[in-house]
């Protein structure tokens, strides 16, 4: 007893528990009716049951133990809509607020210290934007709501229907807001188009100039030199075609790169990387791919650089941003492909936005985590040798936090490779692209030899721009200038000697191809038959072991895993994870997660979401398992946590998409395949936070520990583990977030959770509303796990005092 | 060091303060309006302020050396950064060669900055990607100097500080004594009037340290800038200081000359860092010899009246006569009676024992 005095948490986390089960227990009569998927909603439209019953009808039943069916699944509800009206009265209503906000800053500003009227308004004018923005919204959106809602004759629509009105207004932002009078020089007459459509369409033709332009450079073409011109002119002019840079000459150039950044090691990779890449003859797309990741890259790091600087600047932008980040970095790859399909179109340009929207998050957090750590002092030495603003962002600030900065530059180039395959969902060429139409015909060999293709630009960039980031500026004083522009000059020999080898090429081989100039697909090297051999070979051998298992884990294992999920009411869901949400921050997070649920719960895809979680919590659990073992056993030796960081390194950089394909091939089209590859890409973070964590127990401790006498099972168990247990968590945290968008994945190969539907509405022209929601469903799933992990490793690191 | 003459009073000080206060805290100017300038810290913490500096009035004038001395939380370090304008200070007044510091625009304030005042950081503050001689020409750079003439200016001062031969070394690839020299030519390479040093020798072993000292004493000894530096270390600042401030809770406990301070601690709290002193090393005979009496018969031995007492001592204890004491010019000024040495040396120090 006293144990559990000592210790209130524990008391409550028996609570919590005693009434899950009590809430699962009391689901009664509907607990065979809800653990097959969508089995209420069905039976409700058949008729068997109401979904809603009555104040006192609901209390009986409970007396009777018995769960009403409100609180087993949450029924459609309506909502009252709100109105935006621009009527006189509200915009009074809005000048009104305006006024009454001013003066109150007003007020306040002269009660504290005597300013005029002109210096009030010379220090605080931005301030009237932000006023501006809320009294807009409070007088022309919340005044009118509330009093259609109290006076007038509200409308109300369904909850479920909410996926139909997102869709709506999107179409109607995209065609018809805000009409303006644009020249259309086909039909040579003025039209009247939506002002957000000719934006996004603006963009779109940038960035489709900017991939041609940039694509033309190594593969050659003709489109950049149209756009300049025509087509007309193009054709009377059959000389201007622009050539493609001879692979030979990137091949040298990488190796360059890597010899220039680090040393010999890195220039092989990068050299039989780009080797390997040629002579197999997957140039073509794997160039396609890499114009697509160093256009949109820049993009992305750019706007990552704006808004890091920006929030790190005003300290309201921050907090405004960092919601933003938390879904954004929550939201599965897929979701952003749906909203950006609708404003930008399908193509080269719609993938590179999905991509950079994808990317920028990541690159926002690490220049503001870099700007941060920026010692106070070197801040104050920047002022006080007189910088103003620009002087002491571009000279002081930036290239102080250099190393965060370009860390967040690698992670964007990784980012942008994993979305190479999934953005050629909406239209994106290159490897990506060809990956998925060999998936798509069952040419497993086919498929493993692109994925390797993209692991391999993945592995070579990632090396690269990480060298880059860990290089230390070299000192140019007094060289001489061959020595200052050494790069450059052997960058331009290069590109020389490969002309001149292309040159010679033409007339060494016959037959019109130069294989000194491009490798065409057809004639490169394959290991295709090799590998679909090897792969027969396996299955012959393995086929009834692997379908024994299979089967054992789908029917054994994951089925009554699914059904326990689904059969829990939804009151019992709540219960549960608000009630640790309030034992991990109390109230406050208790609320945060049952926002988070709410959201789910009020959409009509709860049955959906289960599954997902389900599907998730499997991957996890056994992640999990298996990293916290792995990295524990190699964390007791330097040189196996050196192995193991690098090997989760390496399989990190992997694209989540390129996964799939290995397992696929063992276990066909199955659930077991995605949870296979959920267990594999969850595991490297739950593995490397583990070895992290372990190793950063400080020596001393592990010192007095032995002075203690302790053994190595004891230091382990009451030294490191405790010690590195918030670390620890914060790989789980990943782990959770990584399954989340593994499995979203997985819907490609079929999956009957929330990924279905969102691939569903990339083939639907009306999907955006169905397509968003779907994310920020998943998202929310993500978050909740999120807060409450977060919130307490943050609690028991304060604890330890390891902040 | 040079000399310890109270400064002529009509001579304009460089640095002046006017009862400055620093209170941290979201409504710090209502309260402190309100108290009518007695801020009581335990009140002010209570409402969730932090009292940093609380009414600080000095004034240093050109050339002197004056050394703001406290424990870690005093304020010192606020008071600087309040003279150098980093943290706004909350009430009061501050003025540099008679300009008010506080009415400056942001403009003139960079002007200021870039043309007279130079800093010195506890933990160096280097820019990481810059040379050594990249690093002093930053502030000429940032003022728009052309990079010819900044790296001339920043060469000659790497040759003062004595890196010469290690200017295209980075500042990662020195020790802590020499990142503080650069440090200090970066701080020095645009001539400023007015030299901030915060802890600059507080981050460096006891043996650097030392070594430090001298250098800076060697520096200020052909500079002569007017030098505010703050330090928590007492035997530092009797070492440099012309003047002393001891700080404690933001309010500045006793401001006086190295030799006042030991021999006169106007708090409890003062003497305490002095108890420890040792008094022959820090004071000089000045400060310890009676005037001239002429029926007084002197002995043959002089000493200089800036020498300090430990050097001098047993030749002076020696004597059986008072011992004459000269200024500069030979002149004789004072008389040093042994009773009295004795007494100052180890006078006080028994009946505090006893007490």
């Amino acid at each position: 007893m006293d144990y559990l005095k000592k210790n209130p948490k524990l008391v409550q986390l028996g609570f919590v528990l005693i009434g899950f089960v009590v809430l699962i227990l009391m689901t009664g009569q509907y607990s065979e009716i809800i653990d097959v998927r969508d089995g209420f909603t069905k039976a409700v439209e058949k008729g068997q049951i109401v979904p809603v019953v009555g104040f006192s009808e609901s209390v009986s039943m409970i007396l009777r133990g018995q769960l009403p069916p409100q609180f087993v699944r949450i029924p459609e509800l309506n909502f009252l809509n709100p109105v935006v009206s621009t009527s006189i009265v509200y915009i009074l209503t809005t000048l009104l607020i305006m006024a009454g906000l001013i003066f109150n800053n007003y007020y306040a500003k002269i009660q504290s210290s005597k300013i005029s009227l002109i210096d009030w308004f010379k220090k605080y004018w931005t301030k009237l934007f932000l006023y501006a923005i809320i009294s807009i919204f409070g007088g022309l959106f919340v005044a009118p709501t509330l009093f259609t809602w109290f006076f007038g004759e509200p409308e109300t629509s369904s909850f479920w229907d909410l996926p139909i009105i997102v869709t709506d207004y999107a179409n109607f932002l995209m065609y018809e807001w805000f009409p303006i009078e644009i020249y259309d020089p086909d039909i040579e007459e003025f039209e009247d188009k939506a002002l957000i459509f000719q934006i996004t369409r603006g963009i779109s033709a940038a960035l489709l100039f900017a991939i041609a332009l940039i694509r033309e450079i190594l593969l050659g073409g003709v489109k950049t030199i149209v756009t300049f011109t025509s087509w007309d002119w193009l054709s009377e002019n059959k000389w201007a075609h622009w050539p493609a840079l001879p692979w030979t000459v990137v091949c040298a150039t990488a190796t360059m790169l890597g010899y220039a950044l680090k040393g010999r090691g890195l220039a092989m990779l990068a050299g039989f990387g780009t080797l390997y890449i040629s002579i197999f003859g997957q140039w073509q797309p794997s160039m396609e791919t890499l114009s697509f990741v160093l256009v949109a890259a820049p993009v992305s790091v750019i706007l990552g650089l704006f808004f890091g600087v920006w929030s790190y600047k005003s300290k309201s932008a921050e907090v405004a941003l960092a919601p933003l980040l938390n879904i954004a970095q929550s939201m599965p790859h897929f979701a952003y492909l749906v909203p950006v399909m609708v404003f930008f179109g399908i193509g080269d340009q719609a993938g590179a936005i999905a991509t950079i929207i994808f990317a920028t998050p990541p690159m926002i957090r690490l220049t503001l985590l870099g700007l941060k750590r920026v010692s106070p002092e070197v801040v104050d030495a920047g002022m006080m040798s007189g910088c103003h603003n620009y002087q002491l962002m571009f000279k002081v600030l930036i290239p102080t936090a250099r190393r965060d900065i370009l860390i967040g530059v690698n992670q964007v180039i990784m980012q942008c490779l994993a979305m190479a395959v999934i953005a050629s969902f909406i239209g994106a060429k290159g490897l990506g692209f060809n990956l998925l139409l060999a998936l798509n015909q069952l040419k497993v060999g086919q498929a493993l030899e692109l994925g390797l293709c993209i692991v391999i630009i993945a592995v070579v960039l990632d090396k690269l721009s990480l060298a880059w980031a860990n290089k230390q500026t070299d000192y140019f004083a007094d060289l001489p200038f061959i020595e200052r522009h050494k790069w450059s000059l052997l960058f331009v020999v290069i590109l020389l000697i490969g002309i001149a080898l292309s040159y010679i090429g033409t007339f060494l081989f016959k037959g019109g191809i130069n294989y000194l100039y491009l490798i065409p697909h057809t004639k490169g090297i394959t290991l295709e038959p090799m590998l679909q051999g090897g792969i027969d070979w396996f299955l012959d051998y393995f086929f009834f072991s692997l379908q024994g298992f299979n089967k054992w884990l789908i029917i054994d294992v994951l089925l009554p895993m699914r059904e326990s999920y689904l059969s829990m009411p939804v009151s019992a869901t709540f219960f549960l994870v608000m009630g640790i949400g309030y034992i991990v921050g109390g109230i406050r997070s208790a609320l945060i997660v049952a926002w988070c649920l709410l959201f789910i719960a009020l959409l009509e895809w709860w049955d959906r979401a289960l599954i997902t979680a389900y599907m998730a919590s499997f991957g996890v659990i056994v992640s999990v398992i298996i990293g916290i073992t792995v990295g524990s056993l190699c964390a007791q030796n330097k040189t196996a946590s050196k192995v193991v960081l690098l090997v989760c390194d390496t399989f990190q950089t992997f694209p989540s998409f390129v996964y799939l394909i290995p397992v696929m091939i063992l276990f066909g089209v199955t659930d077991t395949t995605v949870l296979i590859s959920v267990i594999i890409y969850a595991t490297i973070p739950a593995t490397r936070y583990t070895v992290e964590g372990l190793n950063s127990v400080p020596e001393d401790l592990q010192d007095a520990g032995s002075m203690s006498g302790v053994s190595r099972i004891q230091r382990w168990v009451k030294i490191e583990l405790p010690l590195a247990f918030p670390h620890i968590m914060l790989g789980v945290n990943q782990t959770v977030i990584f399954a989340l968008f593994m499995v979203i994945i997985g819907a490609f190969i079929g999956t009957e959770d929330l990924g279905q539907y969102i691939i569903k509405a990339l083939s639907d022209k009306q999907g955006i509303g169905n397509g968003l929601l779907l994310g920020l469903c998943v998202a929310c799933i993500g978050l909740t796990v999120d807060h409450i992990i977060q919130t307490w490793a943050i609690k028991r690191k304060q604890l330890l005092g390891m902040d | 060091m040079s000399s310890q003459d109270t400064p002529s009073q009509k001579e304009q000080p460089v640095v002046k303060c006017e009862s400055v206060y620093k209170i941290f805290g979201e409504n710090a100017k209502k309260m402190l309006q309100s108290s009518n300038g007695k801020v009581d810290a335990k009140e002010f913490q209570d409402a969730g302020c932090v009292v940093g500096v609380n009414n600080a009035s000095f004034e240093v004038y050109h050339g002197e050396m004056l050394v703001i001395m406290g424990l870690s939380g005093s304020g010192k370090s606020t008071l600087l950064r309040c003279i150098s304008r980093l943290t706004d200070t909350t009430a009061g007044q501050i003025f540099i060669d008679g300009e008010d510091l506080l009415a400056l625009s942001g403009k003139e304030l960079i002007e200021l900055r870039r043309n007279k005042m130079g800093m010195v950081f506890q933990s160096f503050a280097l820019l990481p990607h810059k040379t050594v001689v990249e690093n002093i020409a930053f502030p000429l750079q940032v003022k728009g100097n052309s990079t010819k003439d900044s790296m001339t200016r920043a060469m000659e001062m790497v040759e003062l500080v004595g890196l010469a031969g290690r200017e295209n070394y980075f500042p990662r690839e020195l020790s802590g004594g020499q990142q503080q020299r650069v440090g200090i030519a970066r701080s020095l390479a645009v001539e400023p009037d007015i030299w901030f040093l915060d802890e600059p020798f507080s981050a460096l072993d006891p043996l650097i340290r030392k070594e430090m000292q001298d250098e800076f004493l060697r520096l200020q000894g052909v500079l002569k800038k007017t030098i505010l530096f703050v330090t928590h270390d007492f035997d530092e600042a009797l070492r440099l200081a012309d003047r002393i401030a001891i700080m404690k809770d933001g309010i500045i406990e006793q401001l006086d000359t190295p030799a006042n301070i030991v021999l006169n601690p106007a708090t409890e709290y003062v003497r305490k860092f002095t108890q420890e002193v040792p008094r022959e090393k820090v004071l000089k005979i000045e400060a310890v010899m009676d005037p001239l009496d002429s029926s007084e018969e002197l002995s043959d031995l002089k000493v200089s009246k800036d020498a300090i007492i430990e050097t001098v001592v047993e030749a002076v204890l020696n004597e059986k006569k008072p011992v004459a004491v000269v200024d500069a010019n030979n002149k004789t000024v004072g008389a040093l009676h042994n009773s009295k040495v004795i007494h100052v040396l180890f006078g006080d120090n028994k009946e505090e024992t006893n007490a």
